[in-house]
């Protein structure tokens, strides 16, 4: 079957005085009509510079895209013109930011910036566009739409200039709907408002949406498939029931044990991952998670890990997945207090 | 020692609470004739040892109560009460020593720490404040402190910018620690930290209460955290406490229409609960220079009824130890 995006190998460096930094290593995935994929990882794991890849947002230089692929419908998005890369952009691909204030024009009101993508992109007449940007704003949940219409940014809060944005990246019916942290910055109840909002559309029009997220109640509320980045580089990915209760990468693990229990009623330990997040600089031959992985072997510090394959579609880059490797006993069994506490510093 | 005066003092009215704040008032006044309510009339206590967690919507007034409950900020208007004293009674010298012993960890851990200044001497603030060690008992009280929130004594000669999210708010923590202080408010201590960053810094504190026999006033956006780690729960929408009960029983009945809406907007870790009818507030929390009249929820409450608007509805102690503020109780 074809996939609506397909990325393979893709390799993204930046140049700093610090020297190279590898952004993004090796990461290949795909993306189906319809269908919503959520992209976890620490900050500085690659997930902003994967979808900016997509999107042709990496300024370059500094940046470098050094190899890879990321089809399209069929198209090889890499080897589009500036031209033909907006084309496919504006009318087919649309993308919402964590921090709506940057991506938003401050200088024109917010019906207006709608409104230009309709006018350029579907040839609607000024009078057209104008209905069309005022039913998109009723649409996302604004209220008073078309007084909104004429307002500037600035006299949006938060939450509605999340909607905005949302109103402009469909206002071009997009098969795919690219959202980069867009509740990160909200309080949890305009969280809701604005998730709601995403999968009545992923519904109602059956787009497909990557979402960006360090918040795996969000990921397990509204994602089918789940891929796990650390330190550029996709350790882990597989269905979302799979990634929750049968997970195979010691990070994965260390995420799942590091957040609470809301709903349970006895209270849970919570293990964190010891460490911190990698230097991009100088990354590791082997697992770039070995420097804080209790599990660590020899090898692993050696030799990168191949992604092993778990099940269908369930892929786990990690040493420990290997026949040859030793078993490790309940390193990971959530909600269950003793299995829990093992492999942490007893 | 002064410190030996102020523990007769607070020996004299022993009871469980170590801070109380009555009709406690905190006005900004942005503009002429404009006047943010921050903290609206507010009485909270908080006992010896407990970790009272508080909640609540982006400039609900969470941090400027912490604020001005550690003296950071004098109150427009009420009473804090420190160890059976009121604070704001108090001559500036044993205010002094009352301060000393209420600290504060902030969000931010990038802001708050002096970028100039070398962290053994940013821990040592406190110590140089109050004069409470010199040299080598100075260096040797940073090295213990370093190594008490999981640092290194070789990190007192680096800068703030040297360390990681997780790392430089354990300085702050260290900080905190520094002056031996009895209450600590952590305002929002997470927030800017990766998820596998949290626990480290949650599990710090958590160990750190009882090995100092600290008391807690925990201020969170994240509510799975605050339930993990608090006792007691007050939940705050603009300017007003709405709900405050013990941790379970807030999740478990809550009774005021707001927290019912907060927790019903906590995204489930679990893949296969099932599809839940989710309580979706309509709207935006309204301007705190105009909050509504009455009840200030009414303009999203689900359940609003005509009293709501013409009286705000009293606080009130609905179930034993469960207070909350509305109409329908
Ligand atoms: N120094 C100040 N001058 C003017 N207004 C202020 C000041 N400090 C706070 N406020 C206002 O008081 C209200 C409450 O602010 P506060 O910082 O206490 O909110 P909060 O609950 O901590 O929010 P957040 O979750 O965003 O940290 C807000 O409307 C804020 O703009
Ligand atoms: N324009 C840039 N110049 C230099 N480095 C960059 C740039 N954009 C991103 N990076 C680096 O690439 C890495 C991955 O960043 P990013 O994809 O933004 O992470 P996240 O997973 O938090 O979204 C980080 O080390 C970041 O500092
Ligand atoms: S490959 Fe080795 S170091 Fe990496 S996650 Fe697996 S066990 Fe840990
Ligand atoms: S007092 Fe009225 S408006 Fe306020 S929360 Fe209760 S029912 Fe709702
Ligand atoms: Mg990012
Ligand atoms: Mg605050």
């Amino acid at each position: 079957m074809d996939h609506l995006l397909e990325v393979n190998n893709l390799e993204v460096n930046f140049k700093t005085y610090g020297g190279e930094v590898k952004a993004v290593r090796d990461v290949s995935f795909h993306v189906d009509k319809g269908e919503v994929v959520a992209i976890v990882g620490e900050s500085g794991s690659g997930k902003s510079v994967t979808v900016q890849t997509i999107m042709g947002l990496i300024p370059t230089p500094p940046g470098i895209i050094k190899g890879g692929t990321i089809q399209f419908q069929g198209q090889d998005l890499l080897s589009l013109s500036k031209k033909e890369l907006r084309k496919v952009k504006g009318s087919k691909i649309g993308m919402i930011f964590q921090d709506p204030m940057t991506s938003l024009n401050p200088t024109m009101v917010v019906g207006k910036q709608i409104a230009e993508g309709l006018i350029t992109h579907q040839n609607l007449s000024k009078q057209a566009a104008k209905a069309r940007a005022i039913e998109l704003i009723k649409q996302v949940g604004i209220p008073n739409p078309e007084e909104r219409y004429g307002q500037y940014p600035h006299e949006f809060s938060g939450g509605m200039r999340q909607r905005a944005m949302i109103a402009i990246a469909l206002a071009c019916n997009p098969e795919l709907l690219i959202a980069d942290e867009p509740t990160t910055a909200l309080d949890v109840t305009i969280q809701a408002q604005v998730l709601e909002l995403m999968k009545d559309l992923q519904e109602q029009t059956n787009t497909a949406i990557i979402l960006i997220t360090h918040d795996l109640g969000v990921v397990a509320e509204t994602a089918q498939r789940v891929i796990v980045m650390y330190g550029g580089m996709m350790v882990e990915s597989g269905t979302v029931l799979e990634l929750f209760e049968n997970p195979k990468h010691p990070y994965t693990w260390g995420l799942l044990n590091s957040i609470p229990d809301v709903d349970g009623p006895e209270k849970k330990q919570l293990v964190p991952i010891e460490g911190s997040p990698p230097d991009l600089f100088s990354p590791p031959k082997g697992c770039p998670f070995a420097p804080r992985c209790k599990f660590a072997m020899d090898i692993c510090v050696e030799e990168m890990p191949g992604a092993y394959e778990i099940g269908e579609g369930h892929h786990a880059k990690c040493w420990l997945n290997d026949e040859r490797a030793p078993e490790v006993d309940h390193a990971f069994a959530p909600k269950k207090k003793e299995a829990v506490a093992v492999g942490s510093e007893a | 020692m002064m410190v030996e005066k102020l523990m007769e003092i607070g020996n004299s009215q022993l009871d469980d609470n170590l801070v109380e704040v009555r009709s406690l008032k905190k006005y900004f006044d942005i503009k002429k004739d404009v006047t943010v309510k921050s903290v609206d009339d507010i009485s909270i206590s908080i006992r010896k040892g407990e970790t009272f967690g508080l909640v609540g919507e982006s400039g609900s007034g969470k941090s400027t109560l912490g604020k001005t409950l550690v003296g950071l900020q004098a109150p427009t208007a009420g009473e804090v009460i420190y160890n059976g004293q009121d604070v704001t009674q108090l001559d500036k010298e044993t205010k002094k020593l009352v301060n000393k012993e209420m600290q504060i960890i902030f969000q931010d851990p990038h802001a708050s720490l002096n970028p100039r200044m070398r962290v053994g001497d940013i821990i040592a603030e406190g110590i140089d404040a109050y004069k409470l060690f010199k040299g080598k008992e100075r260096e040797n009280r940073i090295y213990e402190l370093l190594e008490r929130v999981g640092l290194r004594a070789e990190h007192a000669k680096r800068f703030p910018h040297e360390f990681s999210g997780g790392q430089r708010q354990r300085i702050g923590i260290a900080r905190a620690l520094a002056v031996e202080p009895k209450f600590i408010v952590a305002d929002e201590p997470i927030s800017a930290l990766d998820v596998s960053i949290q626990a480290q810094v949650i599990n710090l504190l958590e160990d750190l209460k009882d090995s100092e026999d600290l008391t807690y006033l925990f201020i969170a956006h994240d509510l799975g955290m605050v339930k993990h780690i608090s006792d007691r729960i007050g939940v705050m929408y603009l300017g007003k406490m709405m709900e405050l009960s013990n941790s379970d029983d807030m999740f478990t009945k809550p009774l005021h229409p707001y927290t019912q809406a907060l927790l019903s907007a906590i995204p489930k870790t679990d893949p296969r609960a099932a599809k839940r009818e989710r309580i979706v507030l309509a709207g935006d929390p309204p301007s705190p220079t105009n909050p509504p009249s009455g009840c200030r929820f009414r303009t999203r409450c689900p359940h609003a009824m005509a009293i709501c608007a013409e009286q705000a509805p009293p606080w009130k102690e609905v179930e034993p130890e469960h207070w909350t503020a509305c109409h329908l109780y």
